[in-house]
């Protein structure tokens, strides 16, 4: 069907891919690696939509046709026509300012010259195909009226309305939650098999590629290092790297359970609603929890859950409207604000390595913010020298700009102004989510030494149940606003009790247990 | 394109230059009327000739590119110096009254045709320059405040500005410390287009006579002053008619130009 042969590409003299093979056959073919090993350009150079300045070798051949030597207009017919394309980011991937019917009519209307009414009317077919059936899902929804997952369900809708023979999917699921996500890769896999279509999926998650994919490719700084059928790769790991991905993916850094201590933090009855037209919401539905000292907790649950709002809460960003939070005694009732001298016990890592940082100050000064809170000591510097060592980065980094590190770096930045402080309490919303499985073992190995180095309690927030099994001792588990259980890490994940609790664990993307 | 910047700062830098050098020396005295040599054409004494009093063009266009630069600069001041923190405040507080007050007053403002309401307080409290900079300088305001606002609510949404809450520090703070500088480079875009805005703005003001009055040499007045003898002696309208359009065009260019040079940065930071 589509064959790479040889696929080499550099953009401005800077190699990306190097000579790069692959056969797609009809079924599903993984392609995974860590970010910046040329998978999405794979993808981009398929699609005909390679950036500016780029020189490229090989061939991709389409049924014998090479696509890298046709010009833009014939490309452009094949686009959507013989191969479709899915994105990551599913909130940005629709026009904002279109229905989701006309935004699937409109592949019809420019590809097959159908009028609106006919075009339309196989739109429905289409959303009805991808389970946005209609009374629920008219045609007249806009795209903010959906959910993440159900703008990916429109977002494929729009890649398939022509029945393409290859669907490419780059990291589709990754900005969605784990239930959501494996919704979305069930949706995939029944219409490949419906429509015997060719998918491409690519991903950094192992696990997903090994529930998903007939076959696999490994790729690494260019290359393709290993591909087979994805059993036999992912059974024998003969390529050294495979195997890093594999060891670094199931990784769990080993950490001792802390001596039982008393009660660092406790949340009490928190409720927190916001008021909207209709009806508003009940963010926080009287949640209670507690964390002791040097403790590692896991708050999980799925986008919307009141997960983000209840660690706004603790860090004293918004006010509770009811309930009391208790931290080292002292205690904080509702609408009040959080004394600094409480507030400087805590400190928080955020998602985003990319956004965490002002991209117009230097790390040392970065990394002294929260010295806002205790007033700045005199030997500051040599505090921030210390820091970067201990989260393994040489103090000289001190006057760099952000944009001169790498993702995991810069978590480890994040987690350096973190303890500057020496908080008891680091919220972890998300941190390692963005990162690859190489990257987050190492920043789940930094964050394991340094809460037995410091006595450190975490409160661990995600989505996703496989995130944070390897780093807790214990896990919340959240629902609309409500705890619905909570136990030891072990037991939540191997004898889940809640029915969501038990949604939540089916949902996590599994290598299968006899493959190792 | 960089040519477009290089030449927009070519012509900004030659009438900013002008305009330097007129408050220390022009060619010939402006003050001084010689009426038997009115009107001459161009020649090595006089190199843009003389007008219906005999003052030289080049000198009179010299210290009226100091007019014109002195209103435009600070009612671009004006405009900043309120707008700015207006702006700041309206999007630190994004959705409540502080919000509501700044933006509904915005409105207020823009719903005036901002050169009629300029000639009715330039009317109202006798024609001046002082009159003409804070009749163009109010009207910058809500410009700055509305570009400031919407630079500043993307940023708002970003995880250093959680960092900088959870560090403890206020709106106010995070505003200044964060908000602006990442906001700054497309300020300076906005004060150029804003600045060519108040040239051509005080040249319309004096060329109805409500600017800088007699004898301080103005753009728009030696329009005024030369449209009867046009047909006669074209150079006497002709020169500060091109002083004003390379004027705004060269800072149009400049404008574009930073804009295009400052983008690539604005995008890696969103």
């Amino acid at each position: 069907m589509i064959r790479l042969e040889d696929l080499s590409l550099s953009i401005g003299g800077w190699p990306v891919l190097d000579r790069v093979s692959l056969d797609l056959q009809p079924g599903i073919t993984g392609l995974v690696g860590e970010s910046g090993s040329g998978k999405s350009m794979t993808a981009l150079a398929i699609m005909g939509l390679l950036p500016e300045r780029t020189v490229t070798s090989g061939k991709v051949l389409l049924d014998g046709m090479d696509l890298l030597a046709l010009p833009e207009r014939a490309m452009r017919a094949l686009r959507g026509k013989r191969i479709g394309m899915i994105f990551q980011e599913p909130m940005t991937a629709l026009n904002p300012l279109m229905t989701i019917g006309d935004q699937v009519a409109e592949v019809l209307r420019i590809h097959e010259g159908l009028d609106r009414r006919a075009a339309l009317a196989r739109a429905r077919e289409g959303l009805d195909r991808v389970g946005l059936p209609a009374p629920r899902f008219p045609l007249t929804l806009y795209p903010h009226e959906l959910s993440g997952g159900q703008r990916q369900r429109v977002a494929i809708a729009m890649a398939i309305a022509l029945r393409p023979d290859l669907l490419i999917a780059d990291e589709p699921t990754t900005a969605l939650d784990v239930t959501t996500q494996a919704r979305i890769l069930d949706l995939l896999r029944d219409l490949v098999r419906q429509d015997g279509m060719t998918l491409l999926l690519i991903t950094h998650d192992l696990a997903v590629v090994a529930g998903m994919a007939d076959r696999v490719a490994v790729m690494q700084a260019g290359r393709i290092v290993e591909s087979g059928p994805t059993e036999a790769v992912f059974r024998s790991r003969s390529h050294p790297y495979t195997r890093q991905l594999f060891t670094a993916s199931g990784h769990r850094p080993g950490r001792q359970p802390p001596p039982p201590a008393g009660p660092l933090l406790q949340v009490t009855g928190a409720v927190r609603e916001y008021r909207a037209a209709d009806g508003g919401l009940r963010a926080l539905d009287g949640v209670g929890l507690t964390i002791g000292r040097g403790e590692s907790v896991g708050l999980v649950g799925e986008s919307g859950c009141g997960k983000s709002t209840l660690a706004r809460a603790i860090l004293g960003l918004d006010p509770l409207q009811a309930g009391q939070i208790r931290l080292e005694g002292q205690s904080i009732g509702p609408g009040h604000r959080m004394p600094r001298d409480l507030r400087a016990r805590m400190q928080a890592v955020f998602q985003d390595p990319f956004g965490s940082f002002d991209p117009r100050w230097r790390v040392d000064r970065l990394l002294a913010e929260p010295f806002h809170l205790t007033g700045r000591p005199a030997d500051w510097r040599d505090r921030i020298g210390a820091a970067l060592a201990e989260v393994g980065l040489h103090p000289n980094n001190a006057r760099k700009f952000i944009h001169e590190f790498s993702g995991g770096q810069r978590q480890r930045l994040a987690i350096a102004r973190a303890l500057i402080i020496r908080p008891s309490l680091i919220v972890l919303d998300e941190a390692v989510s963005a990162l690859d499985v190489q990257v987050r073992a190492q920043v789940l190995d930094l964050l394991a030494r340094l809460q037995a180095d410091h006595g450190l309690a975490y409160l661990f927030i995600s989505h996703d149940l496989s995130v944070v099994r390897g780093i807790t001792d214990r896990i919340l588990v959240m629902q609309a606003g409500r705890i619905v259980e909570e136990g030891p890490t072990d037991r939540i994940i191997d004898a889940p009790r809640h029915d969501h609790t038990q949604a939540l664990v089916r949902a996590m993307p599994k290598i299968p247990a006899d493959w190792s | 394109m960089r040519t477009g910047l290089i030449l927009g700062a070519l012509l900004a830098g030659l009438a900013l230059a002008a305009a330097v050098l007129s408050a220390f020396w022009t060619p010939h005295d402006i003050a001084r009327l010689a009426i038997a040599e009115k009107l001459l054409p161009p020649s090595p004494a006089h190199w843009f000739g003389t007008d219906h009093l005999g003052r030289d063009i080049l000198s009179m266009a010299m210290r009226g590119a100091q007019t014109s630069m002195v209103v435009a600069l600070v009612a671009v001041a004006i405009g900043m110096g309120l707008g700015v923190p207006l702006g700041l405040l309206a999007a630190a507080h994004r959705d409540r009254w502080p919000d509501d007050l700044v933006m509904r007053g915005n409105d207020l403002v823009f719903a005036f045709p901002s050169l009629v309401i300029a000639i009715l307080i330039t009317a109202v409290f006798g024609p001046s320059a002082v009159n003409a900079i804070i009749a163009i300088g109010i009207f910058n305001i809500p410009v700055f405040a509305r570009v400031t606002r919407g630079a500043a609510l993307p940023i708002w949404t970003l995880d250093y500005i959680r960092a900088a809450q959870v560090a403890g520090k206020g709106r106010a703070l995070i505003s200044l410390q964060h908000v602006l500088p990442n906001i700054a480079s497309l300020l300076i875009v906005q004060a150029t287009i804003q600045f060519s805005l108040g040239i051509l703005a005080e040249a319309g003001l004096s060329y109805v006579g409500l600017g800088a009055q007699p004898p301080t040499p103005s753009w728009g007045r030696m329009l005024a002053e030369a449209q009867t003898m046009v047909t006669l002696t074209p150079h006497v309208a002709v020169i500060p008619g091109l002083c004003i359009v390379l004027t705004v065009l060269g800072l149009n260019l400049l404008g574009d130009g930073l804009r295009d040079a400052l983008d690539p940065r604005l995008r890696v930071l969103r």
